[in-house]
């Protein structure tokens, strides 16, 4: 059975989406990743779609889920790189992606993460990451 | 040019090419999708209108197999005029559809589904056909011109 690894990095999960995704392969990927979400304390996941080709409202659906998912267990997720054929085709399906973060890049997308985590979690300071509040 | 957009009613409309393929599980759906660009590579059509089309495909083919536990697709390379484009069908011998009216609504769904389906399947293609018979099935067209 194909599987969509999940990887940890600190406190964040990062998913990279590089093939097509059938529906049995998606709903699974939902499940782990709220499991890894609860398993590991993550308060962040990034998913990264710049390759997937076509999403339909199936996996509209299931980023939608995710990100809702995880945010119930206390972790923001953002979706990055979206190609520019998807988005145009996922506002005309009417499927705007509501409540769920996007970020144009990985890079971008972390960035994003960490200062959502800083703005609701003021624990975080200490690691000197707080640099990015004021860099705005 | 701009002109002759409308009279493209009255040309008619020919078939160069067709394939059958039957989708009957969900792991059906992605070799299908290949198979949809492969098509619409092949004619030349933009990366967008490609993506709309496989995405609408996709939405029509994921119908078929949640209501109708599956169906019969063909997909057409069709010309009309100096137009080329792709013509999808998708029959099914489901229960049908009693009120297609309302199926076509957005956020109208019997199924545990956003109920985007049709309304928004539509919106993606440049002609729609949906004819329905309680108790016998369900019969989708589409059709997506390479430039529109």
């Amino acid at each position: 059975m194909e599987k969509i690894p999940i990887l940890r990095m600190g406190q964040f999960l990062l998913v990279t989406i590089q093939i097509d995704l059938y529906d049995r392969l998606a709903l699974n990927l939902e499940a782990d990743l709220v499991q890894m979400v609860s398993k590991t304390g993550a308060r962040g996941v990034l998913i990264d779609i710049s390759v997937v080709s076509i999403v339909d409202s199936f996996m509209g659906r299931i980023i939608g889920n995710i990100a809702n998912m995880s945010k119930i267990m206390d972790a923001e997720t953002v979706v990055v790189g979206m190609q520019p054929a998807v988005a145009i085709t996922l506002i005309e399906l009417g499927l705007p992606l509501t409540g769920v973060h996007t970020a144009l890049d990985v890079e971008r997308g972390m960035e994003l993460l960490r200062k959502k985590i800083l703005v609701d979690g003021e624990e975080q300071d200490a690691d000197g990451e707080y640099a990015y509040d004021s860099a705005e | 040019m701009e002109k002759n957009r409308m009279p493209m009613a009255n040309t008619p409309t020919t078939v160069l090419n067709k394939d059958k393929m039957s989708v009957f599980k969900e792991q059906d759906v992605v070799p299908f999708r290949n198979r949809v660009k492969e098509y619409a590579t092949k004619i030349g059509m933009g990366l967008v209108n490609q993506t709309k089309l496989i995405t609408a495909a996709s939405e029509l083919v994921r119908n078929m197999l949640r209501y109708a536990e599956g169906g019969d697709t063909l997909i057409e390379v069709i010309s009309k005029g100096r137009e080329n484009g792709i013509r999808l069908t998708f029959a099914d011998k489901g229960p049908g559809i009693a009120n297609i009216e309302q199926a076509m609504k957005d956020g109208f769904s019997t199924g545990k589904s956003l109920g985007l389906g049709l309304p928004g399947t539509k919106r993606l293609v440049s002609e729609f056909d949906i004819k329905s018979i309680v108790g016998k099935g369900t019969t989708v067209t589409v059709v997506k011109w390479k430039n529109g």
